[in-house]
């Protein structure tokens, strides 16, 4: 049966390009139709590589983990370099600097409103020369983010771990500024490494890098 | 319109009229109604996405006085 089946399509040109035309046009029907059908029943999937361990940039990761997972996705952080103080049990030793950051707004949180309008440029020399700079400006942060409604780090972590968030240490920055695992959350099940890593983002359908 | 339950998600920045959205329609069971109340500018196309991405369905969504009211009901 199959050889003769063979041999007409041999002897047949004409069918064989009919089958193959048919082929194609059914492939251009019902493909775009059984992809989105894959995609939709993929459940979306995220990994966010966090490099940065000040007040500032601790915002992004956990923004957009807790709100990845809020819409059902599988999320994963990657916690490196000093991205790991994120990882703290404390977190209100996260700091902010002015200092050679030239694009952070200098307003101060309170006073009357021409008062909060002003932009304070102080010159880095200048940053540099006073004590508890960096502290000050931490504290004036602390008290725009209140005054803003914006959740404290600390809360957006919590939800993050409620919400099911997959919190990874990367173990050779561990090793390498001597960190002690007791120094992180207990949430932190694992301590990994660029292998473990990259087939994880491979797999996902956002990959950062913050 | 009635609603089951309500979210008072004033004075809240993002990501948090979302995540407090997402925690409320946990306690409803499947096509009861959730009413939000935000101020966040933000949280009208986001609220929108959300329920695109999530299946929940955005029954309306008004503004009054810089204050924002959804429905949403639950997939």
């Amino acid at each position: 049966m199959e050889k003769q089946l063979e041999r007409s399509a041999a002897v047949n040109p004409d069918l064989d390009r009919a089958i193959a035309a048919r082929i194609d046009a059914l492939l251009d029907e019902r493909l775009e139709a059984k992809l989105a059908e894959i995609r939709a029943a993929k459940t979306p999937a995220m990994t966010i590589i966090a490099t940065k361990g000040t007040l500032d940039w601790a915002y992004p990761p956990f923004i957009l983990a807790s709100t990845g997972a809020a819409l059902g996705w599988d999320v994963s952080i990657f916690f490196t370099f000093y991205g790991l103080e994120l990882l703290k049990k404390d977190l209100r030793t996260l700091k902010v600097s002015p200092l050679g950051n030239p694009a952070m707004p200098m307003k101060m949180p309170m006073g009357p409103e021409w008062f909060r309008a002003i932009r304070w440029n102080v010159p880095n020399a200048i940053q540099s020369l006073i004590p508890a700079y960096e502290a000050f400006a931490t504290k004036m942060m602390q008290k725009t983010i209140r005054n803003k409604g914006v959740a404290p780090i600390s809360e957006l972590r919590a939800l993050c771990l409620e919400a099911g968030v997959n919190l990874v240490g990367c173990q050779m920055t561990v090793d390498l500024f001597g960190y002690q695992p007791s120094d992180f959350i207990d949430e932190v099940k694992e301590y990994v490494g660029a292998a473990t890593f990259l087939p994880m983002a491979r797999d996902a359908d956002v990959s950062l890098f913050i | 319109m009635n609603f089951d339950k309500e979210l008072d998600a004033r004075n809240l920045s993002c990501p948090l009229p979302i995540l407090k959205t997402k925690k409320a329609l946990n306690d409803l069971t499947s096509g009861q109604v959730l009413k939000i109340v935000a101020t966040d500018p933000g949280s009208v196309k986001d609220m929108q996405a959300f329920a695109n991405q999530t299946g929940h369905a955005l029954l309306s969504h008004s503004e009054e006085n810089k204050t924002y009211v959804f429905l949403m009901r639950k997939k």
